[in-house]
């Protein structure tokens, strides 16, 4: 008889709890700040750090704060830029070549023979792309990498370099529509009223 | 009222839950090395320690007694204190995020703080009852507070004191601890209960 009601007691006891936090979590849901989450959907999510914020999100909210810019991203590249402007209502602006260029999709590959298993391309890797231990080969794990090239620079072997993903059938998208932006420099227009002045004069 | 009065000296100062009754050294060692993280952290401990002294009071009485089963109640208080926990963390990170950003990561922490459960345990011990509960929880945990402070104020200045190389960090720690609890053993005999 104890153990039916020690087991009902503990058990209606946790289900309450439970049902109250359940309760509690939905009742007090915090809600982070939506745009955040909308502008941290468009960026690329390679955590490159490119944009010298450390990771996708901080730079979200930067851009969200009115801190960074939106043309910070290399990795999105013009597609993500111009998402970005279309989403803030901002002018859409040129990719800032501060920040490092556009590159077509790459991928970390790890030169294994040379490699000396020292792990500093495993800390550095933001997505736990890097296989391996200390003193034993290290790999790159390719569906996880972002081709954030983070890793090459702390190798003391260089080991390590980027090879662009091929096109096959089923990674294959239709391109978007895209026309590169430039900025254009204003030429002084000769203004016609005075031209036709001088002309005047001159006549 | 000076019965609850003494009590709450008595479990502050006399019998103090870190340097006498030696609970919660887990925290007190490990949270003190700056002034402004151990009172983040003492602010969540008298916080979840009052609250979860008195729920677990409640369990006991109202849910185990009844149904005879005390053996129980260390692992119903485990259960009461973790979900007391979880409910201030996200009360708090909801009402005020304020308070949710100075304590962080201390207030799931508490879950594990050994004075949390020393207390629920030791009130039904002690045979107190609901307002008694209550006063000896806080007052368990205005002194971790008070003691935990204090220490990381003595910390700080030891961090930049001429400490010999052996007993550089941890030792010279637990070595002010030792002295500390050595301190408050003074204030025995000034609450007889």
């Amino acid at each position: 008889m104890t153990e039916i009601a020690a087991v009902g007691m503990l058990g209606g006891l946790a289900l309450i709890f439970g049902l109250l936090l359940g309760y509690v979590a939905v009742r007090f849901k915090v809600e982070g700040d939506p745009v955040v989450d909308k502008i941290d959907t468009i960026l690329p999510q390679q955590q490159c750090g490119k944009c010298g914020y450390p990771g996708c999100r901080r730079y979200a909210e930067a851009i969200a704060d009115g801190e960074a810019d939106i043309n910070q991203c290399p990795p999105g590249g013009e597609v993500g830029m111009l998402a970005l402007a279309s989403l803030l209502d901002r002018e859409p602006k040129p990719l800032n070549t501060d920040y490092g260029v556009e590159t077509p999709e790459m991928l970390a590959v790890i030169d294994e023979p040379t490699c000396i298993g020292c792990t500093l391309c495993i800390q550095a890797c933001p997505v736990d792309a890097i296989l391996g231990a200390p003193k034993h080969m290290h790999t790159v794990i390719a569906q996880e990498c972002t081709g954030c090239e983070l890793c090459i620079a702390p190798c003391p072997v260089d080991c390590i370099k980027m090879v662009s993903v091929a096109e096959t059938v089923t990674s294959w998208k239709w391109p978007y529509p895209v026309w590169p932006l430039t900025v254009k420099k204003a030429t002084p227009q000769p203004n016609p009223l005075t031209t036709q002045e001088e002309k005047n004069l001159g006549g | 009222m000076s019965e609850y009065l003494l009590i709450f000296i008595s479990t502050v100062l006399v019998n103090n839950f870190v340097l006498v009754k030696f609970l919660g050294l887990c925290p007190f060692m490990s949270v003190s090395t700056k002034l402004e993280t151990a009172i983040g952290m003492g602010l969540a401990t008298t916080f979840v320690l009052t609250l979860s002294s008195v729920s677990s009071y409640l369990v006991h009485e109202y849910l185990l007694v009844p149904l005879g089963l005390e053996f129980l109640r260390t692992i119903a208080f485990i259960l009461v204190i973790a979900v007391v926990v979880q409910l201030t963390e996200m009360i708090v990170h909801k009402t005020s995020p304020m308070l949710y950003q100075v304590l962080g990561i201390f207030l799931p922490l508490i879950t594990t703080n050994c004075a949390v459960l020393g207390v629920a345990l030791l009130n039904i011990q002690e045979k107190h009852g609901f307002i008694e509960s209550a006063i000896y929880g806080f007052g368990a945990a205005i002194g971790f507070s008070l003691v935990l402070v204090l220490f990381a104020a003595m910390r700080e200045r030891l961090a930049v004191a001429d400490v010999p190389t052996v007993f550089k960090g941890a030792p010279i720690a637990l070595i002010t601890a030792g002295i500390m609890s050595m301190a408050f053993m003074g204030f025995a005999g000034l609450v007889k209960l």
